[in-house]
C-alpha cells in the first residue's frame, strides 16, 4: 500500500473515533428529546458537571470550599486523599440521579404541557445554573481527570501498520490514540445496552410509549414524572460517560460544556429521535471533518474542522429534515 | 346486610362537578352521573357539550390540559378519586380509552397492548394470558401484532386502544368516541365487542358518543349533556322513544319531515337551555 493510501486510512480511523466522542454527547440529547420532546441545552453542562464532581471526589476536594473559607475564614481544601475511582464514579452517578429528580421537581413538573420552546428556554436556564453551581462547588481551575484509561499513541499499531507500506517508501506507521479506542469500546457497549433496555424491558417500552404520545401514556397509567426522572438519570449517566472521556482527553475545564454545540450537527444528521442515528451521525461528522481538513483544508487555508460540521448539517436540513434515522412522520390519509 | 349495601353501591358516582380550564373557562357546570356495577352508560351530546371533559375529570387526565375539578366529587367504588394520579387510578381499576384512539404509533400492536399492563405487578404469566384473551376478542389484532400501530387501519387502532385498556384488568373503562371516523359496519363490530366484554368479563363502561343511535342500542342508561349540564337522563330504551331525543339526536321528528326552514325556526324556539 502506498503511504498516501495509508494516510487516508489513518485519517478515516481517527475521524471515526473523534466522531464517537461527539456521539457520546449526542446520545444524551436523543434520550431526553425522544422521551419528552425537550431539546436539553444543558446536556453539555451536565457532562461538565459530572466530570467536575468525579474529579472532586477522586482527589478529595471539599465541595464549596471557596464559599466556606470566605464565610468562616477557614482554610479547607481537601478532606483526605480522595475516593477510589470506582467509588467516585458510583457517587457521581448517585448525584446525577439526584439531579434528575431535582430537575423534575423544580422545573419540569411546573411546565407540563407547555410549548417546546418554553421547555427549551428552561433548559438554557438550567445550563447556566449548573455551570455556576459547578463552579461554586468545585472551583473553576482546569483539572486533570485520570480514571485509569490508557492514553497516548499505540506503539503496537504503529509497528503493525509500518509493515503494510510498499517496499522502499518511507512510512512511520499510523497513529491512533488508545484513549480513543477505549472511548469507542465504551460507546459501543453503551449503545447496545441502551438499545436492549429500550427494546426489551417494560420500562424501556414505557419510555418509547411516552415518546410517542404523552396523553395516551398517562391514560394507561404510566407516570410521566417517574419516566422523566428515569430519562434524565440515564441522560445524566451518558453525560457522566461523555464527561469522563472528554475530561480524560482534554482536561476538565469549563469549555467542556461547549461540546454540546458539536452535538447539534450530529443530531441533525442522525435524527433527533434515533439512538443509532446519533452514533452514525457522529461517525459521519467525525470522518467528514477530518477528511475535509486534510484534503480540502490546504486549498482554503485550513481550519475547516470548525465549521464543516455545521455546513454539512445545513445541507442535510434542506434535503432530509428528519435526519438519517429520525422517526418517519407517519401520516395516513 | 352489609354485603347487600356493597352490591347496590354504584361503580362510579359523579356528584355535581364543575370543571374549569386555565382557571377561567368553565366547561362543566354541575354534572352528576352514576354508573352501576356491570352497566353500560352512555354520555350523549353534541360537540363541545362536555362529554370528553366529563370522562377526563373522572380519569384525572385533566391536569395535563390545565383543567381542574373545582366543585363536587367523584367516587369510584365508594372512594373519592379526585386526588389520585392517573396511574393510581389505573391500578385501582378505572382506565380511559381516549378519543381518537391514541395508539403509540411507533410501537407494534403487541407492544401497544403490553404497555396497558404497565401498572400490573402480577407477573409475566398472567399478562401473557390476558394478551391471549385480548387476541381472542380481537382476532384481527393477532394477525397484525407485529405491525407498527401507526400503519394499521382506524378500526384496528380502535381495537388496539380498547385491548390496551383491557390489559390493565380494569373494572371500568371510560370509552371516548369509539365510533369516531369508523365505517358503520366497524362501529357495530366494536360495540358488539364492548357488549361481550361487559357480559363476559363484567367490565362496566361509561362511553361518550355522538352516534346516539348506536350508543342507545347498546347502553343500559343514558345521559344527555348540553353546554356542560345534564339536560336529560333515563333508561336507554326510554331515551330512544323520547320525542325530543328523536328530534334532536336521532334525526327523526315525530311529525315526519318538515322543510329545512321550519326546522331551523322550531329549533331556535325550543331549546332545553336558555
Amino acid at each position: 500500500m502506498s503511504p498516501a493510501f495509508l494516510n487516508f486510512i489513518e485519517i478515516v480511523l481517527n475521524g471515526l473515533m473523534a466522531g464517537i466522542m461527539y456521539s457520546l454527547v449526542a446520545l444524551g440529547f436523543v434520550l431526553i428529546f425522544k422521551a419528552s420532546g425537550i431539546f436539553n441545552f444543558a446536556q453539555g453542562v451536565m457532562a461538565l458537571f459530572a466530570a467536575l464532581t468525579l474529579v472532586g471526589l477522586q482527589t478529595g476536594q471539599v465541595p464549596f470550599s471557596h464559599l466556606i473559607n470566605a464565610i468562616f475564614g477557614t482554610e479547607l481544601h481537601h478532606w483526605g486523599s480522595g475516593l477510589h475511582t470506582v467509588l467516585a464514579i458510583l457517587f457521581t452517578m448517585a448525584l446525577m440521579i439526584l439531579l434528575a429528580w431535582v430537575i423534575e421537581r423544580v422545573v419540569l413538573k411546573h411546565l407540563v404541557n407547555q410549548e417546546p420552546i418554553i421547555l427549551f428556554m428552561a433548559t438554557i436556564g438550567l445550563a447556566y445554573f449548573l455551570e455556576g453551581f459547578g463552579d461554586l462547588m468545585w472551583g473553576s481551575d482546569v483539572k486533570v481527570l485520570d480514571v485509569g484509561l490508557p492514553s497516548g499513541g499505540s506503539l503496537w499499531w504503529e509497528d503493525v501498520t509500518r509493515t503494510w507500506v510498499t517496499e522502499g517508501s518511507e512510512y512511520w506507521g499510523m497513529y491512533i490514540d488508545r484513549l480513543d479506542v477505549a472511548a469507542t469500546s465504551v460507546a459501543v457497549i453503551l449503545v447496545v445496552g441502551l438499545s436492549a433496555f429500550s427494546q426489551y424491558t417494560a420500562t424501556g417500552r414505557a419510555l418509547r410509549a411516552v415518546a410517542d404520545d404523552h396523553q395516551a401514556a398517562m391514560s394507561v397509567g404510566i407516570s410521566l414524572r417517574t419516566i422523566w426522572v428515569i430519562v434524565w438519570s440515564i441522560a445524566g449517566f451518558v453525560a457522566l460517560v461523555a464527561g469522563i472521556m472528554w475530561g480524560s482527553k482534554s482536561g476538565v475545564q469549563f469549555s467542556l460544556s461547549l461540546i454540546a454545540l458539536k452535538a447539534l450537527p450530529v443530531l441533525i444528521l442522525g435524527g433527533f429521535t434515533s439512538i443509532p442515528g446519533a452514533i452514525v451521525g457522529g461517525l459521519i461528522i467525525g470522518v467528514g471533518e477530518k477528511l475535509a481538513e486534510a484534503y480540502v483544508g490546504p486549498l482554503v487555508g485550513g481550519a475547516i474542522e470548525n465549521w464543516f460540521a455545521y455546513m454539512l448539517a445545513l445541507a442535510f436540513l434542506l434535503v432530509r429534515p428528519q435526519g438519517l434515522f429520525g422517526d418517519r412522520i407517519i401520516e395516513r390519509i | 346486610m352489609l354485603k347487600k349495601a356493597n352490591e347496590s353501591r354504584p361503580m362510579l358516582e359523579v356528584n355535581n362537578i364543575e370543571v374549569v380550564y386555565n382557571h377561567v373557562i368553565l366547561v362543566l357546570k354541575g354534572v352528576s352521573l352514576t354508573v352501576p356495577k356491570g352497566g353500560i352508560v352512555a354520555l350523549l351530546g353534541a360537540n363541545g357539550a362536555g362529554k370528553t371533559t366529563s370522562l377526563k375529570a373522572v380519569s384525572n387526565l385533566l391536569h395535563s390540559e390545565r383543567g381542574e375539578v373545582t366543585k363536587g366529587n367523584i367516587q369510584f367504588e365508594g372512594k373519592e378519586i379526585q386526588n389520585l394520579s392517573p396511574s393510581d387510578l389505573v391500578k385501582s381499576g378505572c382506565i380511559q380509552v381516549m378519543e381518537g384512539r391514541h395508539c403509540f404509533e411507533h410501537l407494534s400492536i403487541e407492544e401497544n397492548l403490553l404497555t396497558g399492563a404497565y401498572t400490573r405487578q402480577d407477573g409475566n404469566k398472567s399478562i401473557k394470558q390476558d394478551l391471549e384473551l385480548v387476541y381472542n376478542y380481537f382476532p384481527r389484532l393477532r394477525d397484525r401484532k407485529g405491525s407498527q400501530a401507526g400503519y394499521t387501519s382506524g378500526g384496528e387502532q380502535q381495537m388496539c386502544a380498547i385491548g390496551r385498556a383491557l390489559m390493565s384488568r380494569p373494572k371500568m373503562i371510560l370509552l371516548d368516541e369509539p365510533s369516531m371516523g369508523l365505517a358503520p359496519q366497524l362501529v357495530e363490530e366494536i360495540f358488539e365487542i364492548v357488549k361481550n366484554l361487559n357480559q363476559n368479563e363484567g367490565v362496566s363502561f361509561l362511553l361518550a358518543e355522538q352516534n346516539t343511535n348506536v350508543a342507545l342500542r347498546y347502553a343500559t342508561y343514558g345521559y344527555i349533556l348540553e353546554s356542560g349540564r345534564v339536560v336529560m337522563d333515563g333508561d336507554a330504551k326510554e331515551l330512544r322513544e323520547n320525542e325530543d331525543v328523536k328530534e334532536f339526536y336521532l334525526g327523526v321528528g315525530g311529525e315526519g319531515r318538515r322543510s329545512f326552514r321550519d326546522v331551523k325556526h322550531y329549533r331556535r324556539r325550543k331549546r332545553w337551555l336558555a
